[in-house]
């Protein structure tokens, strides 16, 4: 059996349960009918010439329309209602950028902190991840979570978890990437919230190779010369200022309103076209090419904390 | 008798000048089931490789096996077999025709699936592809492999599937006998007619879509590899957009088979006939509204979940209309367990495993942990080795005396039954477990405590195996020595069985009359 170390795969089982019963039972019903016909009514019981002649039965087939449609409604509510769980992240989760690559994972803390094939998180703390991928496309998946989702190259997907057993949990890429997919493996080690803050202390946030990516982010907004056209402030420059965008719904020209996420600042990035803020005119350059996927994570970051 | 029958009229030559729908069928057989048996032997080696946890062959070796699998297997065996091959031996025999409306058109198409799947092969002796058969983007466009040979072919092996479907489209419409009105049309035929529909409308989307892969590769036209300024999300649409409606290309025949031999070796009418022969559309139409179901964990916004959830749910609807009544349609029936019976009663065994399976992973929360794990392998081939493989076994043994006038061994028959029902089971129903537990699909390697059902499954594919080697060892015994078949060995109803086995080249030398429909067994009637 699947342990069941997170808050939400208790519903995994109790829905999967549930359909396995109705199936068995379905099966047992049709199966043995099938079964039983075939041994009662053998050729050797029952002359072929004098079979009866039936051509069929409304009612039942209706009756059997209706009550399994019944049946699949009721699934259908139940499995997109524990959907909709899955979806929500609690606004105090903390959030993990996650980066994958053929053929490994890099996780990297909201400090700076980076770790390979290996997500440290706290024992009963939801947990975000902000995932892409920098070549391919994987999928995230935990089996004692019940939790997947695929990581797509040029754009971030999110999956969170609230881990409930401490220890470790294989992490699996469930979407085929190449020869080493099947190798493409990690640990989530669940740990206690004092061992958590320990292992804080005690790891510190890798400074040589790579930059804590807000100040990353920072460097890199005057580098890529974004200053010259964004404040960071609400100030109108050539393009909006950039203080508290993050999370709001903002208005583009022809009216359509979208909220500022991730993506949206991703696609602001390297197709500035794509959705132009209304009132500005549509001057932004594409950073496609120039910006590294770890840098746009870097400016992501530091547009976030701009509040 | 005055003409020769089909088999022998002309020399060798005629063969691949023939126009005649019997013997382009009998070389589709012959083509598929070569296929049959190059992709059963990469299903053996994907099972010697998953026997032990650690590596036998390399990753990339591997890959290359499912990959060639997968692809031989559908675009080469499955998509074809029952429409391309029984059809059209069958469908104008069944509806009192002469030939397909299109005879020059049919054998055009014969040419250019084998062109389509000489291109494919080619691949195989060029370094193989590794993308599995669904070719997701971005890696199909990164890895180094022969991509662009196998989705050419593809994409000319849609052509010769749409060129076929429209051939059956208008023959049924324009060639049917005096008397065959749609109603009397026997329940394989409206399956084939429901199947030449998504055909003809699903099948030009995977050849755009193929191209536009090539293009992407060759040119460098950014369409699907961000790196290029393209969304691999959207392949997976396209992708899907056809390749769910061909799961029912592939299934849809098949299902045929099953009306007709159920109700043939049960004596019965069949039960709740208009019913069944709707369905079959319905099927077709929902067919095309549920391809996200593929997607649910790529990232597709919440709503749009919503709704292939919803309408994956109803195909459950017609599908279980038909299981119940051929299993009604045994009632009181008098029932001959002859081999094509007992391929009739797995698969509707086998297919049930495969549609209630089909639940969970329309389910949304759940599928979010069975996605990409081998509760889906397992679904999808108890749905198409237990449905649609089942089903042609069904009509090959039902209909060899017709095709080639010889009576199959029926006792080597059952034997070879055994091992593949049996074997079949051993396979894969530890894949559903192993699934559940969360074994990833497309593993090269996997972690120690999935060894002991791996051996299980790995066991049930030796079985599968020499149920059909023995099976192909005795088909081809009795083309030379089997016992010489009546005209109607199976006392069936529908009208090929009037003909002489094997037929004439003209089938009918008198255009038949029809006066009732194709199932009138039991005693008020007859
Ligand atoms: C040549 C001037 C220019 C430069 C350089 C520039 N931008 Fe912009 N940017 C704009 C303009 C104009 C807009 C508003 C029109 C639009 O949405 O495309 C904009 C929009 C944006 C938005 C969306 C703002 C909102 O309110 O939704 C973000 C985020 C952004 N830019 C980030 C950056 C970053 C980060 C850089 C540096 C890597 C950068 N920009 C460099 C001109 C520029
Ligand atoms: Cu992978
Ligand atoms: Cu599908």
């Amino acid at each position: 059996m699947l342990p069941q170390a997170s808050t939400l795969a208790k519903n995994f089982d109790i829905l999967f349960n549930n359909i396995f019963w109705f199936s068995l039972i379905s099966f047992a019903l049709v199966i043995g009918a099938m079964i039983y016909f075939a041994i009662r009514y053998h050729r050797t019981r029952r002359d072929p010439f004098k079979t009866p002649y039936i051509t069929g039965h409304h009612l039942m087939e209706i009756s059997v329309s209706v009550g399994l449609l019944i049946v699949v409604m009721v699934i259908f509510v139940w499995g997109w209602v524990d959907y909709k769980k899955l979806l929500k992240a609690p606004s105090d989760s903390l959030e993990i950028q996650v980066l994958a690559k053929q053929w490994f994972w890099e996780f990297q803390y909201p400090e700076g902190r980076k770790l390979t094939n290996e997500l440290v998180v706290p024992l009963n703390q939801p947990v975000k991840l902000i995932m892409t991928s920098s070549d391919v496309i994987h999928s995230f998946f935990v089996p004692n979570f019940r939790v997947k989702q695929d990581v797509v190259p040029g754009q971030y997907t999110t999956l969170w978890f609230t881990a409930t057993q401490l220890g470790e949990h294989s992490i699996l890429c469930a979407e085929f990437c190449g020869t080493g997919h099947s190798k493409m493996l990690g640990m989530v080690k669940v740990v206690n919230a004092e061992e958590f803050q320990q292992w804080k202390k005690t790891t510190p946030s890798i400074p040589a190779v790579s930059k804590n990516p807000q100040e990353w982010g920072k460097e890199l907004f005057s580098q890529k010369m974004c200053n010259t056209c964004h404040a960071i402030t609400t100030q109108k420059l050539v393009g909006p200022g950039l203080f508290g965008i993050f999370g709001k719904e903002v208005e583009l020209e022809g009216g359509k309103k979208v909220a500022r996420d991730e993506n949206y600042i991703r696609e602001s990035l390297m197709q500035p076209q794509a959705k132009v803020v209304k009132g500005f005119p549509p001057a932004m350059p594409t950073f496609q090419g120039t910006l590294t996927d770890e840098e746009v994570n870097a400016l992501i970051v530091y547009i976030k904390n701009l509040k | 008798m005055s003409h020769a029958n089909y088999l022998e009229e002309g020399g060798f030559w005629s063969w691949f000048t023939t126009r005649d729908h019997k013997r382009i069928g009998v070389m589709y057989l012959l083509t598929n089931l070569i296929f049959l048996a190059i992709g059963g032997i990469f299903a053996i080696l994907i099972r010697v490789e998953l026997f032990s946890p650690g590596p036998l062959f390399s990753a990339d070796v591997y890959n290359k096996f499912f990959t060639f699998h997968g692809a031989i297997m559908i675009f080469m065996f499955i998509i074809p077999v029952i429409p391309a091959a029984l059809g059209n031996f069958f469908l104008p025999i069944l509806i009192g025709a002469k030939d397909v409306a299109f005879p020059r058109l049919n054998l055009a198409s014969y040419y250019i699936f084998v062109g389509g799947a000489l291109l494919a092969a080619l691949a195989l002796v060029t370094g193989g592809v590794d993308t599995g058969w669904t070719f997701y983007t971005p890696y199909s466009i990164r890895t180094q492999t022969s991509v662009i040979l196998v989705t050419l072919g593809v994409f000319v092996m849609g052509f010769s599937s749409i060129l076929t479907g429209l051939n059956f489209m208008v023959t049924v419409h324009k060639l049917r006998a005096p008397g065959m009105t749609f109603h009397r049309m026997p329940l394989f035929v409206w399956a084939i007619y429901a199947t030449a529909i998504i055909q003809v409308l699903a099948t030009p989307v995977i050849g755009i879509t193929t191209l536009l892969l090539v293009m992407e590769r060759v040119l460098g036209i950014g369409f699907f590899d961000p790196q290029l300024g393209g969304d691999p999300i959207l392949f997976q649409h396209f992708f899907w957009f056809y390749s769910h409606p061909a799961v029912y290309i592939m299934i849809l025949p098949a299902m045929g088979i099953i009306s007709e031999v159920i109700t043939v070796f049960s004596r019965k009418h069949i039960f709740g006939y208009k019913a069944i022969a709707y369905s079959s559309l319905a099927i077709a139409f929902i067919s095309f509204l549920v391809w996200g179901h593929h997607m649910f964990v790529s990232g597709e916004s919440q709503w749009a979940n919503f709704l292939f959830s919803l309408l994956t749910m109803l195909v459950a609807i017609p599908t279980a209309i038909k299981i119940f009544n051929w299993t009604a349609t045994m009632y009181k029936g008098s029932i001959h367990l002859q081999t094509p019976m007992l391929y009739a009663l797995s698969f509707i065994f086998l297919f049930t495993i495969g549609g209630l399976t089909g639940l969970f992973l329309a389910a949304l929360s759940v599928d979010v942990h069975l996605h990409d794990t081998y509760f889906v392998v397992a679904h999808f081939h108890y749905v198409m080795m237990g449905g649609t493989v089942m089903g042609f076994l069904a009509g090959l043994h039902y209909w060899w005396p017709k095709m080639f006038g010889r009576m199959y061994p029926e006792i080597l028959g059952k034997i070879s039954w055994f091992f593949i029902f049996v074997g079949f089971n051993v396979t894969f129903l530890p894949q559903f477990y192993l699934g559940k537990l969360g074994m990833p699909r497309r593993y090269h390697e996997y972690a120690q405590n999935f060894t002991f059902l791996n051996q299980v499954s790995t066991v049930g594919s030796w079985l599968i195996n020499v149920g059909f080697l023995l099976m192909f060892a005795y088909l081809i015994y009795s083309l030379f020595k089997g016992k010489k078949a009546e005209n109607n060995p199976w006392g069936a109803k529908t009208l090929e069985w009037q003909l002489p086995s094997p037929p004439t080249m003209h089938n009918f030398d008198e255009t038949p009359q029809v006066i009732e429909g194709p199932y009138q067994y039991g005693v008020l009637k007859s």
